[in-house]
């Protein structure tokens, strides 16, 4: 179970969405991902369970809806553009509150991008990202040990709740090599309980089970049943960690790849003379807002890293609520972060101004930009 | 004295929504009668569609989910794959499974996917209010083609049977109609066929059925059925497209 | 001696059965049903053959044939 073995973030992924009782995969090609459908399609079956190489991301997701529904732990994994596509079906499950499990190989964007890392797909993730009012679970992990471990903790989450769950990776990670172990023993779902919603056969008389999207009686009742469980999410099942937290000035709030880059500043900080702390919240929804706000009391001022033009920084000043500056430190699209960029950054922070702080209003300052049609 | 005919018990008791003259509710027996004759009541499961019958799920006595629009076969894929022992199927309308669904079906039928699909053809769409289907006719008046449907700036319709005849993986196409009492029982013939094979492990089945909807043609229910009759058989001729199911 | 019974409650007065029965025993009842609508009724049990073919068209699945 411990032993240390040196495997491809995609590949851990897969093995460990296998690990934790995934039995149903449907997924279309598309890199940084592609390992993940490979994986399961040369090992699904010996599990047990079933690969299906869908005609489209469309169908993948809706593929997983109704694999779900039987109460089955069901996957599907793609990246940024084939993500865009599989909202509908992500809002449908949602809507359904049925527990499954999608994966963001995060790549470069908008539109078709590139396929260097990114962290673009913060906001899509976080904010539900298909139509109507929902939320699902996003997990960040930021080592190919995470990536490998997590889907068995949003399978748990996700069906003690009834939520859809997300992990959402940098595409990077997907690609990266590490030595990693299992921390758990494989599970065998035929030893897990049954679901009381789940569609079944020879139910011997039991009363018949619907998976509705609609309802098609009290929809506003059903949002506030979901709200009362997204509730207790907030309260019950938010996950981060904490470095250097107990004495800084700067508070660096990272997640994901951003987040090992932060780790490099942190252990450099000290020969620049400076006292920098990093919060990395492991779910992005729930967000670790009450935490952030606490910490926020204590420093002089708050960084966030993050390979976006300014996502995550909107969750962190909701969080810090005014209790202390919050700055961005942004690298979009393929831009990276390192140790010394995020010092630079972290040292400007303190000052308020400076080389490395993103603010897009002083960015764009002078510029009088002569568009529209000639 | 014994019931000879009757709402049969895949069927819940809930009274259908549908218009008055409405071929879904005929379909809909027809399947209850097929699930009840094969004896198959306790293994089907059932995905219900967006479009008319997207309260399907309140008619049918077996579990059901409720799909998005044209993802049926997907969905019901996700089902049988996970649940290889239950009796699938997936009930849609020609916009469903047509239009936004053409990439579901066709693939669901090339990967020769052991599901059921009950494709109801009624050359428009109903719930939303009249607009051109992908199977409405040529000439034929709707809310979006209000000159009547003209192939050169709308194309002309697609005909589903003979085009997934073309596929390896479709082992059971059909036309049928439900216009009367002979052609009723000729489709509750397929649909039980189409069943079966499921049972039998035949492979992807398809029937289609010619189906009135009075609201949206605007006609009276008897004047539909005439509109089947004269109108849309001509186009979509009844019959068998592929049965290599057969002996 | 063959009969159907039509159910107010779920018919929806299509009246496809009285057009498919072959010896016109069906026809428009004279009171309204609960849902609105004057429901198909037996207008001549008396040649009721027990044919099914009234049950075979309702899409409302309104009818029962009793033989």
């Amino acid at each position: 179970m411990a032993e240390k073995t040196l495997r491809k973030g995609n590949e851990a992924l897969a093995e460990g969405a296998i690990r934790a009782g995934c039995r149903f995969f449907a997924g279309y090609p598309i890199t940084p991902q592609n390992e993940v459908p490979e994986y399961m399609a040369a090992h699904m079956a010996d599990a047990g369970g079933a690969f299906v190489q869908a005609e489209s991301e469309v169908s993948a997701i809706n593929m997983v809806y109704g694999s779900a529904s039987t109460g089955t732990r069901a996957m599907t994994s793609s990246s940024s553009p084939g993500v865009s596509l599989k909202q509908e079906g992500i809002s449908y499950l949602a809507s359904a509150d049925l527990p499954c499990l999608i994966v963001n190989m995060m790549r470069g964007g908008p539109g078709l991008g590139n396929i260097a890392g990114a962290q673009g797909d913060y906001f899509q993730a976080t904010r539900g990202g298909g139509n109507g009012d929902y939320h699902i679970f996003v997990f960040a992990p930021n080592s190919v040990e995470e990536l490998g471990n997590f889907p068995k903790m949003a399978y748990e989450l996700s069906e003690k709740y009834r939520i859809p769950a997300m992990i959402l990776a940098d595409g990077i990670l997907g690609q990266m090599m590490e030595s990693m172990s299992f921390n758990f023993d494989p599970i065998d779902p035929k030893t897990l309980g049954k679901f009381d919603w789940a569609l079944d056969i020879h139910k011997n008389g039991a009363p018949k089970n619907n998976v509705f999207s609609y309802k098609g009686d009290n929809l506003s009742a059903d949002v506030w049943s979901r709200a009362k469980r997204y509730g207790q999410v907030e309260r019950e099942e938010v996950r981060f960690e904490e470095r250097n937290t107990e004495d800084c000035d700067v508070l660096l709030v990272a997640y994901g790849l951003s987040s090992r880059a932060c780790l490099e500043a942190l252990t450099k900080a000290q020969e620049k003379g400076l006292k920098v702390g990093l919060l990395r919240p492991i779910t992005l929804w729930p967000f670790p807002s009450k935490r952030i706000h606490e910490l926020a009391g204590k420093v002089k001022a708050v960084l966030t890293v993050e390979q976006s033009l300014g996502q995550l920084v909107q969750d962190v000043r909701l969080a810090v609520n005014g209790k202390a500056p919050v700055y961005l430190n942004a690298y979009p699209a393929g831009d990276t972060p390192s140790g010394e960029s995020i010092l630079t950054a972290a040292a400007s922070a303190l000052k308020g101004e400076g080389e490395g702080l993103f603010d897009l209003q002083k960015y764009s300052e002078g510029f009088d930009y002569k568009g529209g049609r000639k | 004295m014994t019931i000879i005919a009757q709402k049969p018990h895949s069927l819940t008791d809930v009274p259908m929504h549908y218009c008055p003259g409405c071929g879904h509710g005929i379909v809909h027996r027809l399947m209850g009668e097929a699930i009840d004759e094969l004896n198959i009541g306790d293994k089907v499961i059932g995905v219900a569609p967006v479009g008319c019958a997207v309260f399907a799920d309140s008619y049918f006595a077996c579990d059901m989910i409720q799909g998005a629009h044209g993802r049926g076969p997907a969905i019901a894929t996700g089902i049988k794959r996970s649940k290889p022992e239950a009796i699938v199927f997936s009930y849609q309308g020609d916009g469903d499974l047509a239009s936004i669904g053409m990439a579901e079906i066709v693939h669901a039928a090339a990967r020769s996917e052991h599901i059921t699909v009950i494709f109801i053809n009624n050359a428009i769409y109903g719930m939303t209010g009249g607009q051109m289907a992908p199977t409405t006719l040529v000439g034929q008046v709707a809310t979006t083609a209000p000159k009547g449907r003209d192939p050169l700036l709308q194309g002309w319709p697609i005909n589903i049977c003979e085009m997934l005849s073309a596929l390896k993986g479709a082992k059971y196409l059909e036309r049928v109609a439900v216009d009367s009492p002979q052609h009723v029982m000729a489709a509750k013939k397929a649909i039980k066929k189409a069943f079966e094979n499921q049972v039998k492990g035949i492979g992807f089945s398809l029937v289609e059925v010619l189906s009135q909807c009075p609201t949206n043609w605007g006609v009276d229910p008897l004047k539909s059925l005439e509109f089947v009759r004269t109108k849309m058989m001509p186009q979509y001729p009844l019959g068998v497209f592929k049965d290599e199911g057969a002996e | 001696m063959p009969r159907i019974e039509v159910d107010a409650n779920r018919c929806k007065a299509c009246y496809l059965c009285v057009n498919a029965c072959p010896k016109k025993c069906l026809g428009k009842s004279k009171t309204i049903s609960k849902k609105g609508y004057f429901p198909a009724e037996m207008v001549h049990p008396e040649n009721c053959i027990g044919c099914t073919m009234c049950y075979m068209v309702c899409p409302d699945v309104a009818i029962t044939v009793i033989k």
